[in-house]
């Protein structure tokens, strides 16, 4: 490299080498302590909680995973977030790919308006419109209630799973559109060539070659769901229907009062367990696939 | 193409259920916002009573909507500043030296964006735990045992910041990875010839690096804006509930708690709505400030 042109430099550069490799690896240090450390605790007894925080598990207390599992029902709540982010997730592919697929290919009347609309939906936030929603749907169950007895909109998973496929639709839409947009025409002319119709044509040509950008949709997304707590604490009422990331708040709250560290670390494990190994898995893919969505500078 | 009779049938069915569900979950929601903050609400009951800007006035004259203000704007601050300032020298540090580990570095840093921030706010309400926590186990190494244990979730002047580094702590590998991939866009050429002129690196970051990734910058400083506002509030509502006394109440959470909580639903938009033109309204001063001639590679 250019060291060995000129020497001087050489021993600077050593040190200011040395240099980044003692910050990064503080910074890496200061990432991955706080999140071993949670790992380290759930396998602790409460007892131990008293002494250093610093200190290793005495063993493997497992006993916390099966207290937070069945006393503090997160096994319940994890089949309740699969059900959600299942049901959301293929809803959202079922209702984005269609669509992404027609605005990107397709000129018609008030495509350009509608191209608009889900661009400007990218802006809206739903922390600023869950309570909006919350009342829409308690509206709803009010009719409903009357000629049906019981309500069906709050408290309800797949509601849950629409609202969420719901606002996951605009940056969905844009990101497999902008794919689909870079696709020559001539797929679609081959194909009506060969007498395939359009819906042929749009599952059995396109979507194959979408592959990559759909596998980037589905991760973001089941990340984004499973994580999410706002509209699940929101939209879901009753105990036994929340969601893992509630389940932990939960937790955190009960901890408070009666002192059982260890369910709540391994609660806590629970929740995180199942991204991390999916991040472990398909890293790359996840760094690489933000700044896909057009990001970049 | 050429346009066959069932063009129009098939654009209709693939956009029918996007459009549907976008109107329903999020323009109403959106327009619904604005409408009832407009009226005095009581939620629940259907006496709704037009007051037209009446639930704005209240709010300027309330001490509970500028606690929530400044703690906002604080945050914005204090996390933009120093999350940018990091994530952008680390981010030059990774992608200008040639490091043994890089990717594994890389890694590391992107973690705390795939966890839940209900599992964040766990790990770090257990970290700022003022007897069993990691912080003042920590601190206390240098400042010896029996000094008072901080309250640094207990204590209205620290909480705020306390709030901030686990804020800091979670978004630093999401701009690193950007302003990372941007980087990767600059020609090795034109570092190449600076260091032939004898341009040291910190000339090199400031000549060539920050010029070149200007827009990118730009971008995020929107997305600083924004996500602090939200993030914020998904912090506050895991991890602080606003409190001790509203010192961490947030727009957001202000907003939520007015909304869902008191059931003051107009009065809860009318926050909203506030928010929402602040956030638009300092997100196009940042723009407006920092604009700059276009450079091209």
């Amino acid at each position: 490299m250019k060291n060995n042109k000129l020497t001087h430099h050489g021993v600077s550069d050593k040190v200011y080498k040395g240099f980044i490799y003692v910050v990064l690896i503080a910074l890496a240090i200061i990432i991955i302590v706080p999140v071993a450390w949670a790992f380290m605790a759930s396998v602790k007894q409460d007892i131990e909680f008293y002494g250093n925080p610093w200190a290793l598990p005495k063993g493997f207390y497992l006993e916390n995973f099966v207290n937070a599992w069945q006393k503090a029902k997160m096994g319940s709540y994890m089949l309740n977030s699969v059900i959600v982010t299942v049901i959301a997730l293929a809803l959202l592919l079922v209702i984005a790919l269609p669509a992404a697929y027609v605005l990107a290919r397709y000129k018609f009347k008030g495509s350009v308006i509608l191209n608009m609309m889900f661009m400007a939906g990218l802006f809206i936030n739903v922390n600023y419109i869950v309570v909006p929603i919350f009342l829409m749907l308690n509206n709803g169950d009010k009719i409903v209630r009357s000629f049906l007895g019981h309500p069906i909109f709050l408290n309800n998973l797949f509601i849950l799973a629409l609202v969420y496929a719901a606002m996951a639709l605009p940056f969905t839409v844009y990101l497999l559109a902008g794919y689909f947009k870079s696709l020559p025409r001539e797929f679609e002319e081959a194909a009506s060539v060969d007498g395939a119709g359009y819906f042929r044509t749009m599952v059995q040509i396109i979507m194959p070659m979408a592959k990559p950008s759909i596998v980037t949709v589905i991760l973001f997304n089941f990340l984004s769901f499973w994580n999410e707590y706002i509209i699940s604490m929101t939209l879901l009422t009753k105990p036994g229907l929340r969601t893992l990331p509630v389940g932990l708040m939960n937790l955190m709250a009960a901890q408070k009062s009666a002192v059982q560290y260890g369910q709540m670390y391994a609660g806590l494990v629970i929740v995180m367990l199942p991204t991390l190994i999916l991040y472990i898995l398909v890293q790359k893919k996840l760094t690489q696939g933000m700044t896909m969505g057009g990001l970049k500078g | 193409m050429d346009i066959k009779k069932g063009q129009g049938r098939f654009i209709f069915f693939c956009l029918a259920p996007a459009v549907i569900l976008f109107i329903v979950f999020l323009i109403i929601p959106t327009i619904d916002v604005f409408r009832m903050s407009t009226y005095k609400w009581g939620g629940y009951t259907d006496d709704k009573t037009f007051v037209g800007l009446q639930n704005f006035t209240k709010l300027f004259h309330s001490n509970k909507f500028y606690q929530s203000f400044q703690n906002s704007l604080l945050l914005i601050i204090v996390v933009t500043i120093v999350t940018f300032a990091f994530a952008l020298v680390f981010a030059s540090m990774l992608s200008r030296e040639k490091l043994k580990g890089q990717d594994l570095l890389r890694i590391i840093f992107y973690i705390p964006n795939i966890l839940s921030v209900v599992v964040i706010s766990a790990i770090f309400s257990a970290i700022y735990d003022p007897n069993s926590g990691l912080l003042n186990a920590f601190l206390n190494l240098f400042r010896g045992a029996t000094s008072d244990s901080t309250l640094w979730l207990g204590d209205q002047k620290i909480v705020i910041f306390s709030l901030a580094g686990a804020m800091i702590w979670q978004a630093i590998g999401y701009y690193m990875v950007m302003y990372m991939a941007s980087m990767a866009n600059i020609p090795e050429s034109l570092y190449e010839s600076a260091e032939l002129e004898g341009a040291g690196r910190m000339h090199q970051f400031f000549t060539i690096t920050i010029p070149l990734i200007w827009t990118n910058i730009r971008t995020t400083l929107t997305f600083f804006v924004i996500s602090t506002i939200n993030m914020s509030f998904l912090f506050v509502v895991a991890m602080t509930g606003g409190g001790p006394d509203g010192a961490t109440e947030v727009f957001l959470s202000y907003m939520y708690k007015e909304a869902y909580t008191n059931s003051s639903y107009g009065y809860g938009m009318a926050i909203g709505v506030i928010v929402f033109l602040f956030s638009f309204a300092l997100a196009a001063i940042l723009n407006a400030v920092t604009k700059r001639e276009h450079l091209e590679y």
